[in-house]
């Protein structure tokens, strides 16, 4: 079964995506040095803190597009912000996950408090694990919408000040980590680490585009055949 | 004073109100027949400026909805199936209530309450007062702040003779408001009607005689 | 819109007044749950860190308890109708909640605190007051203005009990993060207020804007 892109937009933007993620991936194994006390191992940073700023991005612009979709009452928006917050807790597994590796290899337990970034992406997390049980436990569709809409604004207002508590709080961080989460990387790392978050957000857009025509598509065969049906009866 | 041209509301895939047209004139009563899920709550919840209409064209009192449904705030008397009313409060503190949410002189709250003889019991928690004693609070209560249009659902249901006549010239054809009731009493509804109105599945007409109106129970 | 507030606030102390549901089940569960912390943590008497958490949790989901209740009456006695039909501003609504949320938590507390100190806290309160005071009402603020948006948020799902402290407790972590983190140094002995300036200052930040958040959006709730 071919697959059909929705416009050419989302071709292209497919293949730029899968040219930055192979030069990502490239410079990850190839150029960027080893960190002198972790290793190998250290190299999971680079999937996990660009994955970690793109989803939370992710809910902060689904906040912008629940912003749009209570000013307009056009649907269109709020169906980008679903998409996005959507796409961001799938991601965020993956955060949660790498955070977790990357945690073991460091300091050699699954889960660290020392941690800021993670410590305040897991309450992130858990608060956005709410957005669909509240959504489709809403009958009406309209105020589905509208509540799932004043939820991504809420929450989308949430997300800074939750970071600015727990770094507040994380006084007695690690020094180390202070270093690799971007305070002072060296050169060829920072250069391979952008690389990766460009790399990370093309990815994002891709698979939000994707889904967004996706519903699209299966919207518009569904208005289709509800008139075929009424035209038969 | 309102003017309904092919409204349709929906509940999800349902359509509760398929093209619904209706002219009422200041001062008349329309009456609204149907059987139960008919859409006939729809429709008062629609007039009320509660439920926006989903497509057609609907003016109420000179507001045109749902643009301007905040326009009708105040000035709509609503004596829904539930009476409305806070359990836990007496009659008074609630009409109390209801004449600062309008911006009613308190005053009034007693003049309504004595109109609807329910002036003895006033100081008695809601739960402790009886179904029809309390549908004459709700009665109060809709036509506390003296709105022109009244929207009625069923507000004879469970009266006794005694109360229907004290409540008559408030919400009823004596008040002389604008009056949109909901009724299942054929005779008594087709008596008070200057217009009418049949609906069935969402579905209206406008219905002439006893008989139509039985078709639609049908 | 104040004067709507007022009069829906006076409306809800009436009904609770009368009905005592909230507050008292509020401090019995507080009570109740400092006895459960006593036999869970295995101690008689707490102080510095672990009292701090303690007695922050145990606020919260007392507070929990009276925020789930908060517009159930008015869903299921038609008061959003009766608000919906009046020339008001349904912000006023959110206020009134808020307010009663944020004097529910003042009584909670007057009668939680001195039970805590009695049962479970080895340094007394006394000292610890006048810096404890401005800690509370700006956490109380902020759970006031949070809880009255989420508990109208989950009104109408159809798992209401569970909803709302799945959202709030999330959306409350940075309050408890502040609140602890000024508290502690207080009910420790022998130790002075750390960085208590910069705890107030960033709960009253999340204040304003949790409460700028809520006033924008609530309208949109009650709509149709």
């Amino acid at each position: 079964m071919t697959s059909v892109l929705f416009g050419r937009r989302l071709g292209a933007l497919a293949w730029v995506t899968a040219a930055f993620m192979l030069a990502a991936m490239a410079l990850v194994f190839f150029y960027a040095p080893e960190d002198a006390d972790q290793g190998f191992r250290q190299k999971i940073f680079y999937v996990h803190v660009p994955m970690a700023i793109v989803t939370l991005c992710g809910f902060m612009a689904a906040a912008i597009f629940a912003i749009k979709h209570l000013r307009s009452g056009d649907s269109s928006w709020d169906v980008r912000s679903y998409v996005a917050i959507h796409l961001s807790i799938i991601l965020g597994v993956g955060v949660l996950a790498t955070g977790a590796i990357w945690a073991k290899t460091a300091w050699g337990h699954w889960w660290v408090w020392e941690e800021p970034v993670l410590v305040s992406y897991l309450i992130v997390f858990l608060l956005y694990c709410c957005y669909q049980p509240l959504r489709f436990s809403i009958a009406d569709p309209e105020r589905q919408s509208r509540y799932a809409s004043v939820f991504a604004v809420t929450a989308g207002a949430f997300v800074p000040l939750n970071f600015v508590a727990v770094r507040l709080a994380e006084q007695y961080t690690h020094p180390r980590v202070l270093s690799e989460t971007g305070g002072n990387l060296p050169g060829d790392m920072r250069f391979t680490f952008i690389v990766c978050l460009v790399a990370m957000a093309l990815l994002f857009a891709t698979l939000w585009k994707l889904e967004l025509t996706n519903k699209n598509v299966s919207q518009q065969l569904k208005r289709l055949r509800r008139r075929l049906e009424a035209q038969a009866s | 004073m309102i003017t309904l041209d092919g409204v349709v509301r929906r509940y999800g895939e349902r359509v509760a109100l398929d093209g619904v047209s209706v002219r009422v004139e200041e001062g008349q009563t329309l009456v609204v027949f149907g059987p139960n899920g008919a859409g006939k709550t729809t429709l008062l919840n629609v007039l009320a400026g509660l439920l926006r209409p989903h497509a057609g064209t609907a003016a109420v009192l000179g507001a045109e909805l749902p643009r301007e449904s905040w326009k009708l705030r105040g000035k709509v008397g609503l004596l829904a199936h539930e009476p409305l009313l806070y359990r836990e409060l007496t009659p008074r503190e609630n009409l109390r209530f209801q004449a600062r949410l309008h911006g009613v002189d308190e005053a009034r709250v007693a003049v309504v309450l004595d109109a609807v003889g329910m002036g003895a019991r006033a100081d008695d928690p809601v739960s402790e007062l009886s179904r029809g004693m309390v549908q004459r609070v709700a009665a109060a209560r809709a036509v506390l702040h003296d709105p022109p249009l009244l929207l009625l659902d069923e507000p004879w249901a469970g009266l006794d003779p005694a109360a229907v006549e004290l409540l008559e010239p408030v919400v009823g054809r004596g008040s002389g408001k604008t009056r949109v009731v909901v009724t299942h009493d054929v005779a008594g509804g087709l008596r008070e009607a200057d217009t009418t109105l049949g609906l069935k599945a969402g579905v209206a007409a406008p219905v002439g005689d006893e008989a139509a109106i039985r078709d639609l129970y049908r | 819109m104040i004067g709507t507030a007022v009069a829906i606030l006076r409306k809800d102390l009436r009904v609770e007044v009368r009905t005592r549901e909230s507050v008292p089940a509020m401090v019995l569960f507080s009570v109740t749950v400092f006895v459960l912390f006593h036999f869970g943590l295995d101690r008689d008497s707490l102080e510095g860190d672990l009292a701090t958490g303690v007695i922050w949790v145990t606020l919260l989901l007392a507070g929990l308890l009276g925020i789930n209740r908060l517009y159930i009456a008015e869903r299921d006695q038609g008061g959003f109708t009766v608000m919906r039909l009046a020339p008001i501003d349904l912000t006023a609504l959110w206020l009134a909640k808020a307010a009663a949320l944020f004097l529910y938590m003042v009584v909670l507390e007057v009668l939680a605190l001195p039970v805590f100190d009695l049962l479970l806290l080895g340094p007394g309160l006394d000292g610890a007051l006048p810096e404890l005071l401005p800690i509370l009402l700006l956490a109380n603020v902020g759970l006031a203005a949070v809880g009255a948006l989420v508990s109208a948020l989950a009104i109408e799902t159809r798992a209401r009990d569970l909803i709302v402290p799945l959202l709030l407790l999330p959306l409350l972590v940075p309050v408890i993060i502040a609140a602890a983190q000024a508290t502690e140094p207080l009910l420790a002995a022998g130790q002075s207020p750390d960085d208590l300036a910069k705890w107030l200052g960033f709960l009253a930040l999340y204040d304003v804007v949790f409460v700028l958040v809520s006033v924008a959006v609530f309208d949109f709730l009650l709509d149709d």
